[in-house]
């Protein structure tokens, strides 16, 4: 089963970083780029730390999920080798299973949480921006120890490093440094003494090993997430858009702390569409995750859009015009009529088991198509495992054309927002980036 | 509404609601049994057929959107008395029991062998995880599929293949 | 491809009809367990010195007829449920009557033509219809070669047979057998002490045989009923609410009767169908009135959530009639240690990947119904009643389905099919079930719970076994209206009679829970559940499924404490050689000796059972790799031994044990019916997730034990327990960590696991 690609999400902005670190002049830069290599010491035995800790440092792995990015199709959990396609190249992800040869064995705890702030490997070499070591800077220490101590006790294995693939010269890893000089800033997270402490927990997870925002907060030129107002305002990831998580969410019904950690924890819950493309893996990472954890990472975003939820009405209208659809878009209609209703028509299994209704997703909301045809071409499978909200793909079956056709009428049906343009382009290209090997 | 669809290669002209799944076409109007109603919901893979080569469930693709498309289905790879390679080796492994999602299964397996004539295990077991089976036929299935790769590649026996 | 359902599946059906009078079927009463105890109502038994099925249909034409021509229509009471059935009887038959099997016409289940053979359950089909056949056959080839011999005056015992279809007299004369055939009449009851062939001059018999029903099977020939089309043939959907015990409130009939295509709207009292022209049209309307809202009937709570604490808690909280399967006392030294454990099994469904189907047609007050029930008699009497009409006026005929691995919707469907046509005459009405619905309506295999508590001795033997098991009734299969759900919406209803145990030595949730196993001081109680809070009936194997398991993993984890070898406690405590042997072979097979040991992610289990006791001996040996990030966990390789008497088809034999153990390793690893507070949540495969290609063991390696000439033993079910029990065990022997609550997930392996 292919698993979805979602670990791009952070790589669009390094790399316009690094083109801008580029303008930086590389005499002055020499002197900053370069960090001194640690000492490595034998691999700590497996007994070296206490169970508590070990058992801390899962579950915080699991709401980072470090497991995604570092692993391969079929591989060795955390072995590296993932490969993550960024228009700038291809990048690997790394071993960081103890094996002292090619994975982390030798490194000290240090090297580890310098890696994790700093984005420097034990031997000095900068790291590249895909480890959202921005996000994890504001990591308290303890809780970065006792990653250290799960990752420490995996089983090693042998996997060296792949050799990236990048377009010149962004394989050369001392621009980095200019990047981090420009963006790298986070300061260890410190509680907010006007709100709870389930919120501020949130807000932590939240910022970061979560780092949640990467995907969800747009980006500046440089690539560098935009703070402030912007933030929590939509991004993109994969060719997927990130809703906005802040006052201006798309939500039909709005997000609740309840629903939110329904949501978070299973990929679905009865008022919102289920979670597709890269929030598939993180709903995967949450479901194994403390509850009191997602709990808590549900009140802080719940927060973010509070303002809206707070004048919103408890039971919205949900925008269904069958009729107007159907005769603004009779083709359209009668495609869902013969590949989706089964599903998404009132009576349909589905529904009448509470799964959410069309007028509830929010790809149907968003300002541009792209959810709505990456889930027809590509479908997607549950995100906690085997079972769960899934959807079949429809790429063998329709044409771009018929896609576009679908789109508009699902639009038109589903949501009071202006009708799409272009939609057959978009399907487009989303089926040649798919048959992309 | 009239729609003509092109199924192993003869054109039919139909009388039909073009929202209609390809599969009650099949069944119903041209009286092909291949495709098979498992859930109606592409998630069982007992309908699936080819379309311009792919496979694809064809109890969730309305047979407007197939109009002047190449459809291909079990019918297509041979008969009874003439079976195709697949087919043969299907038989040759007895990898069946109550067979109902056995078409689906062959017409999964041919569109991975038109791909790559020579799969490896992994391939094999990847590529068919999109069908069910509930009989637990699952291990001929795979035998058979390697036996179909051996077939063609002339060899007499397909070898069990263990990770 | 059999004549016979290409006949059916053809529009010249017609033709296949009635060829046979049934003058030579006995009169019916209530009696023995037929189908291993299941239904209710087999035939009764009138030569009990017979063997097999001939006890309740002595005559021989009910079985068996030669045409002049010498063509053999043989006829079983049994049906074909993708179990290799129609093969295997075809090659009994041919092998006693000596002729090519290509030259057996083989007619199952049908109730103007065939013997009532009551269900095809409980692995009896070579055991009840194997055993009249072979039995008969025998008989008709005696009957043959006397006949021949008072023509050639020879004596009957120098007549032979060359496997030709004829008859040879020592001087080299032959006769046809459809010459001598039409000299004779068949209508005779058969003798118990026909003399049977011999087991080295075997033609076809234990040889591989290709089953008959593949090809059509492969290439789309006509092999289902779902494939029947008949003249004017109408297709229906039946509307009901998400799962049993729903009842939607108030269905918008008033636009569905204008839709067009649509033909009538059938409601009777609860009962409401669509009729349609088209397929797509029927489902359109079903699903426009299934829009409404529904009810909820109450019923004993459902399960909580889906731990194996809740399902103890729901089966705990009902009454219980304690029935006493074994309690015996032998003296036995004092324990040395002691170990006590509960075991669960969730609600299971079958899971057809076919949505059950039925084609009913009423004509001139006699209604026809094709049907893939395991009971095709028992379809006759249900429709029967429900529809006011007499026995002798309904004709159900059997037609394959898809797998149904014990009582799935297939009667429902019948009983829905029938109502729909008799209330549109003259048009046959095709009715299939959708998917959401078999999930939501079916019963379901019942959830359980034992107890165990085992202690042994200094010396290592076991001195001591208590075993107890909750469990629903396994046996509601329906012999009345009140057990399908047409029944039970008729107005007014016929209710759904009170679910009974099956008594040993069959058994139902208590089937195997008597170990075969010489323990001392062995007490074996069954808590029987007759409130069900969920709908459920016979699922393959029955309570062996949990029993087993049970059984098995308690050897194992006594084996663990004593630190003995799996496969030695097993043996020491077996006195039944047969039973020694399959252990034994698949060890051997599996190289159980040389094993790798538990290693933190690799292990190896094994477990043993012998069907009800009664059935085959089957053994199973597995070795697993486990994640321990994950908690999933592979079969690398797994090896069945089994011993089922004389292996009618061995290549029939290793199909249904490998299908067994991949199906036992579905339900045993990640299965179970997911329920809201008013509903059955399962409703699709995304909500009831079975094993897929990912999943399925690197290998499996069935090794058939070669008995020639002992009764045949059925297989069917061998399987499904000692599969369970040694994926716990091999897992238990990877990891250290003992899953006792089904399904052994990923999720609950991590949890047990712990982080490292």
């Amino acid at each position: 089963m292919k698993r979805t690609r979602w670990t791009g999400r952070t790589v669009g902005r390094w790399a316009a970083g690094g083109a801008l670190a580029c303008l930086v002049g590389i005499g002055a830069f020499l002197g900053i780029a370069h960090r001194s290599g640690l000492p490595p010491i034998p691999p700590p035995k497996p007994d070296a730390f206490p169970a508590e800790m070990l058992s801390r440092g899962a579950a915080l792995a699991a709401i980072g999920d470090c497991v995604v990015c570092h692993t391969a199709d079929g591989g060795v959990p955390y072995a590296g080798g993932r490969a993550l396609a960024t228009p700038f190249g291809t990048l690997y992800s790394t071993n960081i299973t103890p094996d002292p040869a090619t994975g982390i064995g030798n490194w000290s705890k240090e090297a580890f949480k310098r890696a994790m702030r700093d984005g420097v490997s034990r031997d000095g070499s900068h790291l590249y921006p895909a480890l959202p070591y921005d996000h994890y800077r504001q990591v308290h220490d303890g809780d970065l120890d006792a990653i250290y101590a799960f990752l420490m006790t995996r089983p090693a294995a042998s996997a060296p490093a792949r050799e990236n693939d990048l377009i010149f010269p962004l394989g050369f890893r001392p621009l980095l440094a200019g990047w981090k000089l420009l963006f790298l800033h986070q300061e260890e997270f410190t509680p907010r003494p006007d709100r709870d402490a389930e919120w501020n927990r949130g807000a932590y997870l939240a910022e970061g090993l979560g780092h949640c925002s990467s995907c969800h907060s747009p980006r500046n030129l440089a690539g560098a997430e935009e703070t402030g107002a912007s933030a929590y305002s939509g991004g993109v990831a994969e060719g997927w858009v990130a809703p906005a998580l802040n006052g201006s969410s798309p939500a039909t019904v709005p997000w609740t702390k309840e629903s939110l950690f329904t949501y978070l924890r299973t990929g679905v819950d009865g008022h919102h569409g289920a979670a597709a493309g890269p929030m598939g893996p993180v709903v995967h990472g949450l479901s194994r995750a403390p509850e009191a954890d997602v709990r808590a990472i549900a009140t802080y975003i719940a927060s973010l859009s509070a303002d809206r939820a707070g004048t919103a009405p408890k039971t919205p209208a949900l925008p269904d015009r069958s009729a107007e659809a159907a005769k603004a878009n009779p083709v359209g209609a009668s495609l869902f009529a013969g590949a989706c209703a089964g599903c998404h028509e009132g009576g349909a299994p589905m529904m009448t088991q509470g799964r959410p209704g069309l007028s509830t997703v929010a790809a149907l909301q968003l300002d541009r198509p792209d959810n709505t045809i990456r889930a027809i071409l590509q479908g997607f499978h549950a995100p906690t495992g085997p079972a769960g909200p899934a959807m079949p793909p429809f790429a063998a079956s329709l044409t771009d054309a018929q896609v576009a056709d679908l789109a508009a009428y699902l639009r038109s049906r589903f949501s009071d927002r202006p009708a799409w343009t272009s939609l057959e382009t978009a399907a487009a290209t989303v089926r040649k980036e798919d048959s992309q090997p | 509404m009239s729609v003509t669809i092109t199924v192993n290669g003869a054109d039919h002209a139909l009388d039909v609601d073009p929202s209609t799944p390809l599969l009650y076409v099949l069944r119903d109007d041209l009286e092909l049994n291949g495709a098979k109603y498992g859930c109606g919901l592409g998630q069982c893979g007992a309908c699936t057929v080819h379309i311009d080569g792919k496979p694809a469930f064809s109890c969730l693709t309305p047979v407007g959107a197939v109009a002047g498309r190449r459809i291909r289905t079990v019918e297509g790879l041979g008969s009874a008395g003439a079976p195709g390679l697949l087919q043969q080796a299907f038989e040759k492994e007895q990898a069946a029991q109550c067979g109902y999602c056995i078409a689906g299964m062959i017409m999964r397996a041919q569109a991975l062998l038109d791909r790559i004539p020579d799969p490896d295990d992994a391939q094999i077991r990847a590529h068919m995880q999109t069908n069910l089976c509930r009989c637990g036929t699952h291990m001929r299935i795979l035998r058979a599929v390697r036996r179909a790769v051996a077939l063609r590649k002339g060899t007499q026996s397909a070898q069990e293949v263990r990770p | 491809m059999s004549p016979v359902l290409s006949n059916l599946s053809r529009r010249g059906f017609l033709a296949g009809g009635a060829l046979v009078v049934s003058f030579a079927l006995a009169p019916r009463a209530f009696a023995q367990l037929a189908g291993g105890g299941e239904g209710g109502a087999g035939p009764a038994v009138v030569a009990p010195d017979l063997k097999g099925s001939l006890k309740s249909t002595p005559w021989l034409d009910a079985w068996i007829r030669i045409d002049a021509d010498g063509r053999v229509t043989v006829f079983t009471g049994k049906v074909e449920l993708g179990q290799g059935i129609r093969t295997a009887l075809i090659q009994v038959a041919a092998e006693e009557l000596d002729i090519p099997p290509a030259a057996v016409t083989l007619v199952t289940a049908d109730t103007d033509r065939t013997p009532d053979e009551g269900l095809t359950a409980g692995s009896h089909s070579m055991q009840d219809s194997g055993t009249a056949i072979q039995n008969a056959a025998a008989n008709v080839r005696m009957l043959l070669a006397a006949e021949a011999a008072r023509d050639w005056d020879v004596p009957a015992d120098q007549v032979t047979t060359g496997g030709d279809g004829r008859l040879r007299a020592p001087d080299g004369r032959t006769l046809a057998y459809g010459e001598v055939a039409a000299r004779l009449s068949l209508h005779v009851q058969a003798v118990p002490d026909a003399p049977l062939r011999k087991p080295s001059d075997y033609r076809t018999l234990g040889r591989e045989q290709p089953r008959v029903d593949i090809p059509a099977k492969l290439t789309g020939g006509a092999a289902y009923l779902h494939d029947m089309r008949l003249p004017g043939m109408l297709h229906a959907r039946v509307v009901r609410g998400p799962s049993v015990g729903t009842s939607l409130q108030s269905p918008d009939l008033d636009t569905v009767v204008r839709m067009p295509g649509v033909v009538t709207v059938v409601r009777q009292g609860g009962f409401l169908a669509v009729v349609a022209d088209r397929q797509w049209t029927a489902i359109q309307a079903m699903r426009h009135l299934q829009r409404a809202a529904y009810d909820r009937a109450p019923q004993p709570p459902l399960p909580a959530d889906g731990t194996g604490d809740a399902v103890a808690a729901t089966l705990k909280a009902l009454p219980a009639r304690d029935i006493s399967i074994m309690d015996t006392s032998e003296p036995a030294g004092p324990a040395a240690r002691t170990v006590k454990a509960r075991y669960t099994r969730p609600w299971i469904s079958h899971g057809s990947i076919g949505p059950s189907c039925a084609i009913a047609r009423y004509v001139d007050g006699t209604m026809t119904v094709w049907t893939h029930s395991q009971g095709t008699f028992d379809v006759r009497r249900v429709v029967a009643e429900l529809l006011g009409l007499p026995p002798e006026k309904v004709h159900a005929i059997h037609a394959e389905g898809a797998g149904c691995y014990g009582q799935n919707g297939a009667d429902d469907v019948a009983a829905d099919a029938a109502v729909i046509a008799k209330a549109v005459p003259g048009r046959p009405i095709r009715l299939q079930w959708m998917r959401e619905q078999e999930f939501g309506w079916e019963p379901l295999g019942p959830g359980m719970m034992t107890e165990l508590e085992a202690a042994l001795g200094a010396d290592n033997r076991i001195v001591s076994w208590r075993h107890a098991v909750w469990s629903n009734p396994h046996n509601n299969r329906p012999v009345g209206a009140g057990g399908v759900l047409a029944g039970n919406e008729a107005d007014p209803p016929f209710p759904a009679p009170e679910g009974k145990p099956i008594p040993m030595p069959e058994g139902d949730g208590s089937r195997n829970s008597n170990p075969l196993y010489s323990f001392a001081n062995t007490h074996v109680v069954y808590h029987f559940l007759k409130d069900m809070p969920a709908r459920v009936s016979a699922l393959r194997s029955l309570g062996a499924h949990l029993n087993v398991f049970s059984i098995e993993s308690m050897l194992d984890e006594l084996a663990a404490a004593a630190g003995i070898d799996p496969l030695a406690i097993r043996l020491d405590h077996m006195r039944d050689e047969r039973a020694r042997d399959v252990m034994q072979a698949a060890a051997d097979r599996f190289g159980w000796s040389k094993r790798p040991k538990g290693d933190g992610r690799r292990g190896c289990g094994m477990a043993f059972a012998r069907y009800k006791n009664l059935g085959a001996y089957c053994a199973v040996a597995m070795e697993v790799e486990v994640d321990r990030e994950t908690g999933r966990t592979l079969v690398r390789r797994a090896v069945a031994a089994v011993d089922c008497g004389q292996p009618a088809n061995p290549d029939g034999v290793r199909n249904q044990i490998e299908g067994a153990l991949v199906q036992s390793l579905s339900w045993t690893s990640r299965e179970q019916v997911r329920f809201a507070p008013d509903r059955r949540a399962s409703f699709d495969w995304s909500s009831y997730p079975i094993l897929r290609f990912d999943d399925v063991p690197g290998s499996v390696e069935v090794v058939v034990m070669d008995r020639p000439g002992a009764p045949f033993l059925g297989i069917a079910e061998a399987g499904q327990g000692p599969t369970a029990a040694a994926l716990a065990n091999a897992i238990a022997d990877a990891t250290g960590v003992r899953l006792r609550d089904m399904p052994l997930s990923p999720d609950r392996l991590k949890a047990a696991i712990g982080p490292v």
